[in-house]
C-alpha cells in the first residue's frame, strides 16, 4: 500500500519545528507503523537526509517507550493499543497520517517525535513504592490477599508509563498515571502503612513537575493502552482527603 | 589461574548447604566504610535494579547507568510467563531438591550443580521479597499465592502476574531503586550507552559511557563494576528481545580480558508469532504458559490448504503428544522447537511459506469457556490479534520458534565475579545456572537471585579484601579507554558508504539463524564464519552512519551495537563448532541418536567453554570441568 506520513520535525528543543511530508510507496499492510517508520528512515539515510527520531524498544506494547499522536490521537485510532502495536492494515491505501510528539510542559521536547518523560520517574521517586528493605521479607503467604483484591491491584499496576494520558489531557495532567500507582499500592496490605503519605507526596510532586490538574474530561482513559479506568482518579482524590 | 581459568571458587563439601556456609564465611564491611565506596551498576533491568537498590540500602554510594530513559523500560518488563520458586505448599510434592534437579537436568548437565542448588534454595525468598514490595502476584480465592506449571517441569511452581510477570517484578525492583534515588543513595544516569570497561592494573575500575542525547563521552570510575546489561539474542536481528538489547558492555569487557562462556548456547523459543515481511523488526513471544492449555498440531497431509477448523481430528497430528506422551505439549523448548522445524522443513508447516504450526486453544475454550481463558492469558490473546490480524479465540494461533534467550555470557565464578577482578556480572549477561538450555521461568529467578541476594554479599567480600584508592577520571587508563571509544565512533561516522546499518544487521541475522540456529552442522558453521567475516568487512566499507557524534543519533547507537555483534557472532560460530556434541539447545546434526534426539558427550564435553580474547589472533578456548556429586548426568528424556 501507499502512505503519506506528515511528520513533526524538530532538531532540538531550542529550534523551531515544522511538518515534513514523506511518501512511502509499497509498504506491506502487515507492518506496524513503527516498522513503516524504519522503512522510511532507511530511505532517508540512503538519500542523505536525517532520519526521523522516535522512541521505541520492545515493540510489543509493554515497555512504554513508544508514543506519539497519530492524526491528533495518542497512540492512534485503535483502542487499548500502543503505537508499536498499530498495524498498517488499520489504515486505507493512500491515507495521509499526521504524526506529532506528545506536547506537555512537563515533557520537554527532545527531537522530532521524542520527548523527555523523566518527570514520571520523579513521581515514582516521590513515593510510588513500599518502603521495604531487601533480605528480610516475611513469608509471602503470611498476609493473604484475596483474588479479587489482587486482580484489581494488578489492573492498576499495569500502567506502562507511556504518557499518553498526559498528552491527551487538555491540562496535561498526570492524574491517571499517579492514580494508577496509588491504587496499585493502596489496594494491597503491603501498601497500607504509607498510604496517606504516598498520596500526598505524589500529588505534590505532580504539581511541582508542572503537570496540570484534572478537569474530568476522561480523554486519558480513552487513550490509555492499558485501559486503566479514570474512576481511580476520583479514588485518588478521596485518598488525599482521607 | 589453572588451565588459563581463574579459580571458580566452588565451595568444598556437600552442595546442600554450600551457599549458607560460604556466605557466613564472607567478610563484612562497616556501614560507615561502605559510605565511602563507589559501586557502578551498568543496567537497571531486574538484575541491575535489584542489585543497585540492595547495595544502596547497605550503604554503598551507587551509580547506576542505563541505556533506557527510565529503568522501568528495561527488557525484563517483557517477560510474560512467570518465575519459578520451590515452595512446598501445594500437594504435588515440590521441594528445593526437585527444583535443583529440574534446573540441572533442564540445562542438560552443562551448568555447575552448586549454582543450581543455590538458585533453588534462594528462590522462595525472592517471592517473599517481591510480595513485600507490592508485586501483585496471582492469588487463590483464599488469598494464598497461586502457581501454574511450565515447560520442562511436572510440578506447578511458577508464580505469575497474569501474562505480565516480568513487568510486575521489574516495577517492584524499579520502585525499590527509585526509593534509593530519592534517599540520595543512588545516582541514576539514564540514556547512557556503556561502550568500554576501564581496568587499572588488571582490575575493573570504571566504564566509558556515551550520553545518548548530547553525544558526550563520560568516564565513571568506582571500586567495583557490576555489568547487568542483559542478553544478546539480537545478534539474530529477528528475536523476541527488545530492539535495544545489545552486547556492547559485555563484549567490550570480553575484549578487555573477561572470558566469554558458552556463547553458542542460545535458546530458541518454540511459541513465537512467525515472521513475514522483510521490514518486520521483531518476533513476538507467545508465553509458553499457553502450552498448558494449548495443543500443538499440524495437518497430517503435506500441502494442506483447508482452514484449520475444516480439518477433522483424524487428519491432525498432535506431534508433541504423539512423540512425548509424558510431557506432551510441555516438552522443553529445544525439543519442541526442533520438532516444529523438522516438520515445517518436511513440508507440513502452515501459513506463509509453511513456516508455522498451530497452537490451538479450542479444547480449553470449550471446556472452560472463553472467560476463563481470557482471564488467564488475556493480554497474550490481544497481542496475537493485534499483530496477526486473526482472532485466537476463533482460530488456532500460528507459531514458530524464534531466538529468545542467551544462556551464554561472561564467565563468572561462584561469587559472580568475571575473570577481570572487581568486575561482577549478573542476570542474563553472565553465564550461569542455565547450562545448555534455560527452563521456562528460571531467568527471572536467576536475575533476582543475583541482584537481591548473591551479589550484595560477594561484592562486599571483594571490597573488604581489596584495598584500593579512588581512580581519578583523568587516570591514563581512563584517557586511553576514552580515546579508543572516540576512535571507534569516528571510524563509523567517517565510513563513506551508503547502506543503512539495519541492512547489515538483517544479513547478519539471517546468516546466524541459518548456520547457528535451531540446528547446527560443522560445514554450515565454518561457512557461516566466513560469511560473517566478509559481511563485517563490507559493513566497515559500505555502511552509512548519518549525522554527527554530538546530539541524539540513533543510527550511531545501532552501528556501535552491530559492530560488536559481528565480533560476538564469530565467537558463537566458533564455540558451536568446537562443541562436538548435542546438548540442550545446542543441536549438532552430526551428534544425534537414531531417533533424532540430542546425543551428549559427557566424556569430552562435560565442561563450560570459556573463551579468551586475543588482540592479534584466534581466541583461545579454555574449559572448566563440571563435577556432579548430587545428581549424576543422565540422558534427558521427556518421553
Ligand atoms: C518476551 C520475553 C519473555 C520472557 N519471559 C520470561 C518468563 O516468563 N520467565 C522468565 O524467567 N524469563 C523470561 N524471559 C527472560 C527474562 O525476561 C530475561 O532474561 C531477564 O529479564 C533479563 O534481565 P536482566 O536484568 O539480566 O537484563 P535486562 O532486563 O535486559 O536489562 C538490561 C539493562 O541493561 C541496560 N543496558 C544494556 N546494554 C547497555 C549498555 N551498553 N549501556 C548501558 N546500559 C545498558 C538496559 O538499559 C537495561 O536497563 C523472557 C524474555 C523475553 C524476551
Ligand atoms: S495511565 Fe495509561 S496512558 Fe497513562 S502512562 Fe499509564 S499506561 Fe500510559
Ligand atoms: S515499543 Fe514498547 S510499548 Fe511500544
Amino acid at each position: 500500500m501507499k502512505l503519506t506520513l506528515r511528520i513533526w520535525r524538530q532538531s532540538s528543543a531550542d529550534q523551531p519545528g515544522d511538518y515534513q511530508s514523506h511518501r512511502l510507496e509499497n509498504v506491506s499492510p502487515d507492518l506496524s507503523l513503527l516498522e513503516a517508520l524504519d522503512q522510511l528512515n532507511e530511505q532517508l539515510i540512503s538519500s542523505g537526509e536525517r532520519p526521523v527520531s522516535f522512541e521505541h524498544d520492545c515493540r510489543e506494547g509493554i515497555c512504554g517507550s513508544c508514543g506519539f499522536l497519530v492524526n491528533g490521537q495518542a497512540h492512534g485510532p485503535r483502542a487499548a493499543t500502543s503505537v508499536c502495536q498499530l498495524y498498517l492494515r488499520e489504515f486505507s491505501d493512500g491515507e495521509v497520517l499526521t504524526l506529532d510528539p506528545w506536547r506537555a510542559k512537563a515533557f520537554p521536547p527532545i527531537q522530532d517525535l521524542m520527548v523527555d518523560r523523566s518527570a514520571f520517574d520523579r513521581l515514582i521517586a516521590a513515593g510510588g513504592y513500599c518502603s521495604t528493605g531487601t533480605g528480610q521479607a516475611p513469608d509471602g503467604n503470611a498476609m493473604p490477599v484475596g483474588r479479587e483484591q489482587a486482580t484489581s491491584a494488578f489492573s492498576t499496576a499495569t500502567c506502562i508509563g507511556c504518557g499518553a494520558c498526559v498528552a491527551s489531557c487538555r491540562n496535561a495532567s498526570a492524574s491517571l498515571f499517579v492514580a494508577a500507582k496509588l491504587a496499585h499500592l493502596g489496594q494491597l496490605p503491603q501498601g497500607q502503612p504509607e498510604r496517606a503519605r504516598r498520596a500526598d507526596a505524589m500529588q505534590r510532586q505532580m504539581e511541582a513537575e508542572g503537570f496540570g490538574s484534572c478537569s474530568s474530561n476522561l480523554e486519558c482513559e480513552a487513550v490509555c493502552p492499558q485501559e486503566i479506568s479514570a474512576d481511580w482518579i476520583s479514588w485518588m482524590h478521596r485518598e488525599r482527603r482521607s | 589461574m589453572t588451565n588459563g581459568l581463574p579459580d571458580p571458587r566452588i565451595p568444598a563439601g556437600p552442595i546442600a548447604d554450600a551457599w549458607r556456609r560460604t556466605r557466613e564465611g564472607l567478610p563484612l564491611i562497616s556501614p560507615l566504610r561502605k559510605g565511602q565506596m563507589d559501586v557502578l551498576v551498568v543496567g537497571t533491568g531486574l538484575a541491575g535494579a535489584s542489585a543497585a537498590a540492595t547495595l544502596a540500602q547497605q550503604g554503598y554510594r551507587v551509580t547506576a547507568l542505563s541505556f533506557h530513559d527510565s529503568p522501568r523500560r528495561a527488557h525484563s518488563v517483557a517477560a510474560q510467563g512467570g518465575i519459578n520458586a520451590a515452595r512446598s505448599v501445594a500437594v504435588d510434592g515440590d521441594s528445593v531438591s526437585r527444583l535443583f534437579a529440574d534446573t540441572l537436568k533442564g540445562g542438560d548437565f552443562r551448568a555447575r550443580e552448586v549454582g543450581c542448588q543455590r538458585l533453588a534454595e534462594i528462590s522462595s525468598g525472592i517471592i517473599d521479597q517481591c510480595v513485600a514490595q507490592g508485586v501483585p502476584f496471582a492469588r487463590e480465592y483464599g488469598g494464598s499465592l497461586a502457581t501454574r506449571s511450565f515447560g520442562g517441569a511436572l510440578v506447578s511452581r511458577t508464580f505469575y502476574a497474569r501474562g505480565q510477570t516480568g513487568q510486575q517484578l521489574l516495577y517492584g525492583a524499579y520502585q525499590a531503586l527509585m526509593r534509593q534515588v530519592e534517599l540520595g543513595r543512588v545516582h541514576l544516569l539514564t540514556r547512557r550507552d556503556v561502550l568500554e570497561v576501564i581496568t587499572v592494573d588488571g582490575v575493573a575500575r570504571g566504564v566509558v559511557a556515551r550520553h545518548l542525547l548530547s553525544g558526550e563521552l563520560e568516564v565513571h570510575t568506582a571500586r567495583s563494576v557490576l555489568l547487568c546489561s542483559g542478553g544478546y539474542s539480537n545478534v539474530y536481528f529477528l528475536s523476541t528481545n527488545a530492539l535495544k538489547s545489545n552486547t556492547s558492555a559485555i563484549w567490550r569487557a570480553h575484549r578487555k580480558g573477561a572470558l566469554f562462556a558458552n556463547p553458542c548456547f542460545t535458546q530458541i523459543h518454540p511459541t513465537c508469532i512467525p515472521s513475514g515481511d522483510v521490514f518486520q523488526s521483531k518476533l513476538t513471544l507467545m508465553s509458553e504458559s499457553l502450552r498448558n492449555d494449548g495443543r500443538v498440531w499440524l495437518p497430517k497431509n503435506p500441502g494442506e490448504t483447508r482452514q484449520p477448523d475444516a480439518i477433522p481430528e483424524a487428519e491432525r497430528d498432535y506431534f508433541l503428544e504423539r512423540l512425548y506422551p509424558t510431557y506432551g505439549n510441555m516438552t522443553p523448548r529445544d525439543v519442541a522447537s526442533r520438532r516444529a522445524r523438522e516438520l515445517c522443513n518436511a513440508g507440513r508447516g502452515v501459513g506463509p511459506g509453511g513456516r508455522s504450526v498451530y497452537l490451538d486453544l479450542t479444547d480449553a475454550i470449550k471446556a472452560e469457556g472463553k472467560g476463563a481463558i481470557a482471564a488467564r492469558y488475556g493480554n497474550l490473546m490481544t497481542m496475537y490479534e493485534r499483530i496477526s490480524g486473526d482472532d485466537p479465540y476463533k482460530k488456532p494461533m500460528r507459531i514458530y520458534p524464534a531466538p529468545h534467550y542467551t544462556m551464554g555470557g561472561l564467565w563468572v565464578d561462584y561469587h559472580l565475579m568475571s575473570s577481570i577482578p572487581g568486575l561482577f556480572v549478573l542476570g542474563e549477561a553472565n553465564y550461569s545456572e542455565h547450562g545448555a538450555n534455560r527452563l521456562g521461568a528460571s531467568a527471572l529467578m536467576q536475575g533476582l537471585a543475583d541482584g537481591y541476594f548473591i551479589a550484595p554479599s560477594t561484592v562486599t567480600a571483594w571490597l573488604a579484601g581489596t584495598p584500593a584508592q579512588d581512580v581519578p577520571t583523568d587516570h591514563p587508563a581512563c584517557r586511553e579507554a576514552l580515546e579508543s571509544t572516540r576512535r571507534r565512533i569516528s571510524q563509523l561516522l567517517n565510513s563513506d558508504g551508503s547502506t543503512p546499518v539495519d541492512s547489515f544487521h538483517r544479513q547478519l541475522g539471517s546468516v546466524m539463524i541459518d548456520r547457528c540456529g535451531i540446528s547446527r552442522h560443522a560445514d554450515d558453521l565454518r561457512e557461516g564464519l566466513e560469511q560473517v567475516k566478509a559481511l563485517e568487512q563490507r559493513f566497515e566499507a559500505e555502511v552509512r552512519v548519518p549525522g554527527e557524534a554530538s546530539g541524539p543519533n540513533a543510527e550511531l547507537e545501532k552501528a556501535l551495537r552491530v559492530k560488536d555483534f559481528f565480533g560476538l557472532a564469530q565467537l558463537m560460530l566458533r564455540d558451536a563448532l568446537a562443541r562436538e556434541e548435542s546438548c540442550g539447545a545446542h543441536f549438532r546434526e552430526e551428534h544425534q541418536s537414531d531417533e533424532g534426539e540430542a546425543r551428549r558427550d559427557d566424556v569430552n564435553f562435560a565442561h563450560i567453554a570459556a573463551w579468551e580474547h586475543r588482540a592479534d589472533g584466534e581466541p583461545i578456548r579454555h574449559s572448566e570441568p563440571l563435577q556432579f556429586t548430587a545428581l549424576q548426568p543422565s540422558t534427558r528424556s521427556y518421553k
